[in-house]
């Protein structure tokens, strides 16, 4: 059996920035269950002689001069914000009343 | 902890060894990015001024936008790795840091993990008294910096509460080197001192080499400072904290004094230390814990699919060794040697920090004497006076315009005082300060012949002492005359126009 | 409109047929823009291909008309309409990658390949319909709703990019881009019978292009005929400098290779590989499916290949590497839709920037796409990465060396596309891992960067839906993909007397289907 409880999910969740409900958090626990089950088969092959390929075309390199181009204008950078100042973007308070 | 609590320092090292460590950032100067061709605001002739102007789809972490990175930053790193005594790691590779932070725009930061650039090295280091430390040097690896934070609201615009946040991109993405250190043990009752030698090390470094502007004040060197503590003859390292937000040379040096004395207050009464880390408040002279970042632990490293792995060539590497500027204890030694100083003189130059200050005044035409004059005394003293470091308040070619007009005798010291506070003042250049405060000395002699003559007939007694040879009493009549100027007069000069009409 | 262009016609023309009438002056843009703009209002209400359809489309087609008659010299494919999957980002579409955390976004920037389909003045139609952020086989993830398939609208038009294989077969555009990451374009063109090309890793940009998995995602051209995806191919592709991944090599012409595939005599003496593991021996593979697929290897042995059968013992756990690279690679991709710069926000009231991005996601995002998130946070979390992560990244390895053996006996090597033909809505949604399956035989080439191509392969006995034919070659050998791609192409459908697309049942909606058999 995976390792796989309600309380990792709940756990990942947080990590990932998503608040899932409490039924989100049952349903996934057993259909990660499943999959983890399923996709923990590499381990069977994956042996420490093997090297790992993180890149399918082996290329190296791939930069840039050091020449600016174009930027984008404030205008631009805030059309698709949900909230701005006019000149940058606006979030939440950071910290929460009791901190 | 309030200062009374701590313990008194020389007490701290009879009971505890403290072991340092470093995290240096580098802001590099390049003039785009580190993986976006946006303008690069550590870069100061960008210009970068206005909130999100210096920013591309790169930046924002728009989606569908890609990193490609900047092969001079690459170039710059090994640079740095190479003058840290590193070795260069023959193929690197950058990974991304998931964590979510408003000021993150990807909320993952592109940075190296296992495989950095530039590794193992040793870094030497000269204390005040010309003692020479070697700080082993782990790591040192690229990265991007993150955006920057204003919090809105709340009392004092800090981050407690505030009601929002508003975020700049434009510092997202400014190319970064982290220099990490290994334990530094040994340093004992100087490892204050050691800590700001460091840091000022690193800086002289960073400029020779021209790829930061090493600028403190305005974050192009961030240094956390660790620090923990052990029991004399304990082998294991006790628990660390972090301290960050140490914006000079002064503040590293008196953070670390600082967590030295509070940890040694909290060890000695049989507490523990929290892992945490803190930020150093220049005004109290104390640290206090920061928030726990609760993903701290679990940044889910892996290697950025987005990018190559950095694999730069034997010939490249070779180049840039060959290029190296000298290393700063060598050109120390040289610069002492070539300006004439005295031990005392130069160490007061290097103690001061100002090395860089001198040596470029000396370069902009200032004699050595002249320039370090100007830089340990009157402008050391604005800075002092202003909390801040002597390099931000004027550059070296205006100090070496100062001692030029003083040279050639067209300020005497004392207006050349005022001319330097104009120009920290911001009120323009040497000569633009001497026009607009109207600072000239007097050079007119018709002009000085007229005081003269006007000061010897208002005190005859005087002018007949000076006839009767007794020339020392022509102190009372110059003083009359620099009175009568305004002080711009040369006083010597004076002082032969009074001897010459007193006998006319 | 000339007399002999009538709607119909031009819908079901290939594009290279158009690109020549375009080019004679027999039909203008306008009139092809028109005739595909009324074919998506006349069926698109059934078929549901396209989000977005592009009001500006026949006025940029009227520009290229004006350039025409002016005498600016055009590129080949001036004039032509094109769908484009919603994964890429528009300056003047919304760009939402089938999620409703994007909805409404409009990008500042174009895509690289889309800013080259403008520099060759193609005509930007719409944006089609996909799985969220490409998260599936079947469009049934779209957060606006599933893509029907044309050839029964109760089933699904595969996925992640239904809606561009739905859009060409529908006959709504000619040619659409789409994206591959597991099989996003190919598998989709088994089950509408249609081709789709999923190149070599690095050979199309990926920059504007909303990521899934930064190491598998490949940009590609779908279409009703190889030299159709050959001709987008040589738009789309080459190195571009926004694209660290992108691969700086020169490439020859697909549209050539292509041409010599269906003129020549290339089938002879090819060496055509049959990977043992995808043949179909083994559970999940479609009788009908099966049969097709034995039947082509005998045509093309009848037309001189040599069938070799070749073995790739390690894509047994492709599948397996594959949900965890990718999951792992998307989870930190989709970190950016937090709230901030783009995108939903869902407010909470006294609670922080961190409760309101948590919120934001939850809304946000599909189930399907919270699965993955969740899943790849798990194989990269402390303690796992080795065990799960790593060890997928090994078993990239040896797929990668299987094909490298596989290339030894083989020029190209052949699969079916997908081991099923089109299912119904609903059957796979209940079981995530009866979906991932789906991609059993699509996965392998994008886990080695191998570029596949995917084309008609006749339709399954059993429910006369469409089946598809898999060719791969060695990375940067495209060239060679649609050489053979043509020929096979060519073989078969002298063997059905016509384009397998022809058979298309006709919509309720479509006025003139003259063509239709």
């Amino acid at each position: 059996m995976s390792e796989i409880t309600p309380e990792r999910v709940a756990y990942l969740a947080q990590l990932a920035r998503i608040a899932l409900t409490p039924d989100e958090i049952e349903t996934l626990t057993g259909e990660l269950g499943a999959i983890v089950d399923a996709v923990a088969t590499v381990q069977q092959v994956a042996t420490p002689d093997v090297p790992a390929t993180s890149h399918p075309i082996p290329l190296t390199g791939g930069m840039r001069p050091d020449v600016p181009g174009v930027t984008l204008t404030t205008e631009q950078a805030l059309a698709g914000a949900p909230d701005h100042d006019g000149s940058r973007f606006r979030v939440t308070a950071i910290l929460g009343e009791e901190q | 902890m309030a200062r009374a609590e701590l313990m008194d320092f020389d007490t701290a090292l009879e009971l505890f060894e403290p072991v340092l460590g470093f995290e240096v950032h580098v802001e590099l100067s390049t003039k785009t990015k580190m993986f976006s061709d946006a303008p690069n605001p550590a870069f100061s002739a960008n210009e970068v001024t206005d909130a999100n102007t210096a920013i591309t789809p790169v930046c924002l972490g728009l989606p569908g936008s890609l990193p490609v990175v900047n092969e001079q930053a690459v170039r710059y790193s090994i640079s740095l790795g190479l003058a840290l005594g590193c070795q260069i790691a023959p193929m690197s590779r950058f990974a991304r840091k998931n964590y979510f932070y408003p000021d993150l725009a990807k909320n993952y930061q592109i940075s190296q993990y296992d495989e950095p650039i530039a590794f193992e090295g040793t870094l030497e280091v000269e204390l005040e008294d010309g003692t020479l430390v070697q700080v082993p040097i782990e790591r040192a690896h690229m990265e991007e910096d993150a955006g920057k934070l204003t919090h809105v609201g709340g009392s004092t615009g800090r981050i407690q509460g505030a009601e929002s946040s508003l975020v700049d991109y434009n510092r997202a993405g400014v190319p970064l080197v982290e220099i990490v250190t290994k334990p530094i043990v040994g340093a004992e009752h100087r490892a204050p001192e050691l800590a700001r030698a460091y840091v000022s090390t690193i800086r002289d470094i960073v400029r020779a080499l021209g790829i930061s502007e090493a600028r403190m004040e305005r974050g192009n060197l961030r240094c956390d400072a660790n620090v923990s503590l052990r029991p004399r003859g304990e082998q294991k390292l006790g628990i660390r904290t972090e301290t960050k937000n140490v914006n000079s040379l002064r503040s590293v040096e008196r953070a670390v004094r600082y967590e030295i004395q509070r940890q040694a207050a909290i060890l000695a009464k049989g507490g523990t230390i929290t892992q945490e880390t803190r930020h150093w408040h220049e005004d109290t002279g104390t640290t206090s814990p920061g928030r726990p970042k609760s993903d701290a632990d679990d940044y889910r490293y892996f290697p950025e699919p987005d990018l190559l792995p950095v694999v730069p060539s034997p010939a490249l590497i070779d180049e840039l060794r060959d290029a190296l500027p000298e290393p700063p204890a060598a050109r120390r030694r040289r610069l002492k040697e070539e300006w004439g100083f005295t031990d005392l003189e130069f160490r007061d130059v290097v103690n001061s920090g100002l090395l860089v200050e001198v040596a470029d005044t000396v370069a902009a035409g200032a004699s050595p004497q002249q320039a370090r004059k100007w830089w340990t005394g009157e402008i050391a003293r604005i800075a002092n006076a202003q909390d801040a470091e002597p390099g931000s308040l004027i550059s070296a070619s205006d100090v070496a315009a100062v001692v030029e007009l003083v040279e050639s005798g067209a300020l005497t010291d004392r207006l050349a005082r005022q001319v330097v506070e104009g120009v920290i003042a911001g009120e323009g250049t040497p000569a633009e300060v001497v026009a607009a405060r109207g600072l000239q000395v007097v050079s007119d002699d018709g002009a000085l012949i007229a005081a003269v003559d006007a000061a010897l007939a208002e005190q005859p007694d005087v002018l007949e002492k000076i006839r009767d040879g007794k020339v020392q009493a022509a102190g009372a009549v110059i003083g009359a005359v620099m009175k009568a100027m305004g002080g711009k007069a040369d006083a010597a000069r004076v002082r032969e126009l009074v001897l010459e009409r007193a006998q006319a | 409109m000339s007399a002999a262009a009538n709607s119909a016609d031009l819908t079901r023309a290939t594009a290279a047929d158009l690109a020549a009438r375009l080019a004679a002056g027999e039909v203008s843009s306008v009139e092809v823009t028109q005739a595909h703009l009324d074919r998506i209002a006349a069926v698109d209400g059934d078929v549901h291909a396209f989000l977005h359809v592009n009001a500006a489309a026949l006025e940029t087609a009227a520009q290229v008309d004006a350039d025409r008659a002016a005498g600016v010299a055009l590129p080949e494919l001036a004039g032509m309409p094109i769908a484009i999957k919603d994964v890429l980002c528009t300056l003047d579409m919304p760009s939402t990658s089938g999620s409703k955390i994007l909805e409404g976004w409009v990008p500042p920037y174009d895509a690289t390949v889309v800013a080259r389909l403008r520099a060759a003045r193609m005509i930007p139609l719409g944006k089609t319909n996909m799985d969220e952020f490409a998260m599936g086989s079947s469009t049934e993830h779209s957060a606006y709703g599933p893509t029907r398939n044309p050839w029964d609208l109760e089933r699904i038009p595969g996925g992640s990019g239904g809606g561009s294989a739905a859009a060409v077969s529908a006959f709504e555009a000619p040619v659409a881009l789409g994206s591959d990451t597991g099989g996003s374009i190919r598998q989709p063109a088994a089950v509408t019978g249609s081709v789709g090309v999923k190149p070599t890793y690095g050979a199309v940009s990926r920059y504007g292009a909303i990521a899934l998995a930064s190491s598998l995602d490949q940009v590609g051209p779908v279409s009703r005929s190889v030299l159709d995806a050959a001709l987008v191919h040589d738009v789309i592709g080459g190195h571009d400098a926004r694209d660290a991944t992108s691969i700086p090599d020169a490439w020859p012409s697909m549209a050539e290779a292509a041409r010599r595939g269906a003129q020549g005599d290339v089938l002879k003496g090819l060496r055509v590989g049959v990977v043992r593991e995808l043949r179909g021996e083994s559970g999940g593979f479609q009788a009908g499916v099966k049969q097709r697929f034995e039947e082509t290897l005998d045509l093309l042995a009848g037309a001189g290949a040599e069938i070799v059968e070749v073995s790739a013992p390690n894509f047994e756990y492709a599948v397996a590497a594959y949900y965890l690279i990718l999951p792992a690679e998307a989870s930190s991709n989709l970190a950016k839709f937090d709230s901030v710069r783009f995108g939903l926000r869902v407010e909470v009231p006294g609670g922080t920037v961190e409760d309101v991005m948590a919120a934001t996601r939850e809304a946000g995002f599909g189930p399907e796409v919270k699965r993955r998130i969740i899943l790849g946070t798990y194989a990269l979390s402390a303690g796992y990465y080795d065990a799960y992560y790593g060890s997928a990244q090994k078993v990239r390895t040896l797929i990668q060396r299987d094909f490298a053996a596989a290339f030894e006996k083989a020029d190209i090597l052949v699969s079916p596309s997908a081991p099923t033909t089109a299912f119904r809505f609903g059957e796979k949604l209940a079981d995530p891992l009866a979906m991932y399956l789906n991609d059993v035989t699509t996965i392998p080439a994008n886990l080695a960067g191998v570029p596949g191509m995917g084309l008609p392969m006749g339709l399954a006995p059993e429910d006369s839906l469409p089946t598809g034919l898999q060719l791969m070659a060695p990375a940067r050998e495209d060239a060679r993909l649609y050489e053979a791609g043509a020929a096979i192409e060519a073989l078969l459908e002298t063997h059905w007397g016509g384009p397998l697309w022809a058979q298309v049942p006709a919509l309720s909606g479509s006025a003139s289907n003259g063509g239709a058999r």
